[in-house]
């Protein structure tokens, strides 16, 4: 699930999917975490899928309000469009 | 319980193939709903409910409603209602809903047999709980901070630009209006000056 994330990442030009393709790839490193977590029989998996579960919310907030500003720049999604911004 | 366990991560990992592969956005976040509570029964499957209660409450809640708040503020156009038609024809909930189902199958046969014994596995949601208050004591701080970071970020950024186009737009019309001594006929055809 992380790799289809990280593809996803590299070949989408919607900056919508991007932002869902790093929920993806957050997604599936929690996952991880909880697996080795009931593995070894520990509670301190579910405390770090915890930690990312809040850094993914803050981190979407942001992206997606991001998102909105870019819109009213540039009218589109297309992430090409915003690789002139320099400087 | 193995075999519920492969099942929902086979329609975890089928659903997310989906998302990634759709042209719309709105079917993109269906499939990605559907890919998250699979992502749900495994947590549950695997001895953890409080992770699975929180995966659907506030990702398949709380983080899908903003993507389909700014997903709706986006296409806010002529052609909207066009496009909600073409967006809601029945087969496109067809993949989602089976895949929805069998969740929901397996969910119930797991509800008719025996739940998994909390009391005495290491990783129940008591165990999290001493250790996230206990051990991460500053994790949670950390976590606190980095949310209200973001909700002040998410704000600014998302109000700053609203904002500044009434007022100025406010204070064109009122310049204009004095300009034109009053005639309203005059200040409303000057387009040349209206910065938007």
């Amino acid at each position: 699930m992380f790799s289809l994330g990280l593809t996803s990442l590299l070949v989408r030009r919607n900056l919508i999917f991007v932002l869902m393709s790093l929920e993806v790839m957050l997604n599936a490193a929690g996952l991880a975490f909880v697996v080795a977590g009931s593995r070894w029989h520990q509670a301190d998996g579910q405390v770090v899928f915890l930690f990312i579960l809040a850094m993914a919310a803050a981190e979407v907030s942001v992206g997606l309000a991001l998102v909105v500003q870019i819109y009213r720049r540039f009218r589109g999604l297309d992430v090409d469009k915003l690789s002139g911004m320099r400087g | 319980m193995e075999l519920v366990f492969y099942i929902a991560g086979a329609v975890a990992v089928i659903s997310t193939g989906l998302m990634l592969t759709r042209l719309n956005v709105v079917h993109a976040l269906l499939y990605l709903i559907v890919s998250l509570l699979g992502v749900a029964v495994v947590f549950y499957v695997l001895g953890a409910p409080f992770v699975a209660a929180l995966e659907v409450i506030i990702y398949a809640g709380a983080i899908m409603v903003l993507f389909v708040f700014v997903v709706m503020m986006l296409n806010l156009g002529a052609h909207e209602v066009q496009m909600e038609k073409q967006w809601l024809t029945p087969g496109i909930w067809i993949g989602p809903v089976l895949l929805a189902s069998i969740l929901i199958i397996e969910v119930f046969c797991l509800m008719r047999g025996t739940a998994p014994d909390l009391s005495t596995d290491a990783s129940g949601p008591k165990q999290v709980g001493v250790a996230l208050f206990g051990h991460y004591l500053i994790g949670v701080e950390l976590a606190s901070m980095l949310l209200l970071a973001g909700l002040v970020g998410a704000y600014h950024l998302g109000a700053h630009e609203t904002r500044k186009p009434e007022i100025q737009h406010d204070t064109n019309t009122d310049e204009r209006r004095t300009a034109a001594s009053g005639n309203l006929v005059l200040a409303g055809t000057d387009q040349s000056s209206r910065t938007s």
